[in-house]
């Protein structure tokens, strides 16, 4: 399992593209909002936290068709469904793997864009947690979708069309808790349900995703 | 005699054949029958006229629900069973579901420009109605796009079973998102909180309607997968030889 974290790992920084590719999208949807709502520090204000969830959620979407397609293409998932550790153990290498190469740059770079977008410091370590508990259900989340969606010849905008639906909750609680934090709220109610669908998602997607991708190797 | 009988292809045909006729008729009296009737019902003290949307935005939302339960448990026995014409039904009922929703949507916009002054508010209500939508949009494109017909099917299952799980998720968070104008239960028999007879009934009799319309266009739906399946096999026999 380490072994097939750390090969993914190599892989995604060695290839080039994938790494870099999610944080540039990020900057560029934050670069972006201002132009279109106008630079009013007020408004900016309102909406960063909701934007950047937003932004994070839309840059992880975007190395998502790489988790199994590349895989699965050259046979290697063919012998990893065949290796000793069970298929389910190989997706939550897979999902880690993705959660660090492109969750965990968006989270250390957050604040940094939050900046951009006026939001209050006193958000800034809300926002951090939120999407430190929030990020690996996007990327588990993303992981089923790239399972249902990896024998396809042109997935990519049906893998986006599948998983948006399954953001919702853990968006809702994400933002809602970097707003509260914004407004100097407490926010840990949101952060305990966002925890909640997390932990849900490692229990179950797994599973799920590991059958879709039997089904797709039959 | 157990109704996994009816698993069988030939035997589905034989009943459904026998039945679709008497639920179409069923179908069109009822439906008909209510929202005539609706129509007629007196304007409410508060919402005047407007209240007769009730008679369609009802019967469709409640249907939106029931079609994605009836997906769940028919890709449920697919999944465990491999009935094909358990798949098959969930993958007819799908578009009808999709258009319930649309309904749903549709009337409830209307119904609210003159009751609540917007023709659309972030309810939690209306909102997971938009999110089931999208669930509709990405079951029926899954269907589409991957060809071997038992691969689509134990993709869809799954993806039905995982996709309730999160439907459900969204629609409490979504009320811990937002406050909602919607009111709450609309069909509590509850003394007191229950709605008049006068709309009740006309209410109860398109409910009825709008369940065997669905059951009605699923029957035909399913029957036309399982003749496109024959079709399929016929060929690809013909090709063989």
């Amino acid at each position: 399992m380490i072994a097939l974290l750390l090969r993914d790992l190599r892989l995604a920084t060695r290839a080039g593209g994938g790494f870099g590719l999610g944080l540039g999208f990020f900057l560029i949807l934050c670069a972006l909002i201002p132009f279109g709502t106008g630079p009013d520090t007020d408004v900016l204000a309102s909406i960063a936290p909701g934007i950047l969830w937003v932004g994070a959620l839309l840059a992880c979407l975007l190395s998502l068709d790489r988790i199994f397609a590349l895989d699965f293409e050259d046979g290697s998932l063919d012998l990893i469904a065949t290796s000793p550790i069970p298929l389910e153990c190989a997706v939550i290498a897979k999902a880690a793997a993705h959660w660090l190469t492109s969750g965990l740059p968006l989270i250390v770079a957050a604040p940094l864009f939050g900046v951009l977008l006026q939001m209050p410091a006193a958000a800034n370590g809300w926002l951090v947690l939120s999407l430190l508990i929030g990020t690996p259900a996007l990327s588990l989340l993303g992981a089923f979708g790239a399972a249902l969606t990896v024998g396809l010849r042109r997935g990519g905008l049906l893998l986006s069309l599948l998983v948006l639906p399954l953001y919702v909750p853990t968006l809702i609680f994400g933002a809602e808790a970097t707003r509260r934090g914004a407004a100097g709220m407490d926010a840990s109610t949101p952060l305990v349900f966002l925890a909640a669908i997390t932990l849900l998602t490692v229990a179950l997607i797994p599973f799920a995703a590991a059958a879709a991708i039997r089904i797709n190797l039959r | 005699m157990s109704i996994w009988e009816y698993a069988n292809p030939v035997k589905f045909m034989r009943l459904s054949g026998a039945i679709l006729p008497w639920v179409a008729a069923g179908a069109a009296i009822c439906t008909v029958a209510g929202l005539v009737w609706g129509v007629l019902t007196p304007p409410d003290y508060r919402q005047g006229a407007s209240v007769k949307i009730m008679f369609l935005h009802v019967p469709a939302a409640m249907m939106a629900i029931n079609i994605w339960l009836m997906m769940l448990v028919a890709s449920l026995i697919w999944l465990i069973r491999r009935h094909h014409v358990s798949a098959l039904a969930a993958k007819a009922a799908a578009p009808i579901g999709a258009v319930m929703t649309v309904i749903a949507l549709v009337t409830g916009a209307a119904w609210g420009q003159p009751t609540w002054g917007t023709w659309w508010e972030w309810d939690p209500r209306l909102t997971s109605f938009l999110v089931l939508f999208l669930f509709y949009i990405g079951y029926i494109a899954l269907w589409e796009a991957v060809e071997d017909p038992d691969s689509a099917a134990d993709l869809t299952g799954i993806l039905c079973l995982v996709g309730s799980v999160f439907a459900l998720i969204s629609r409490y968070a979504a009320m811990f998102w937002s406050q909602g104008i919607h009111q709450g239960s609309s069909l509590s028999v509850a003394p007191g909180e229950r709605m008049s007879a006068v709309y009740r009934y006309p209410l109860y009799l398109t409910m009825l309607g709008f369940f065997l319309l669905f059951l009605t266009l699923v029957l035909i739906r399913t029957r036309t997968e399982i003749r496109l399946r024959r079709t399929a096999a016929l060929q690809a026999r013909e090709a063989r030889q």
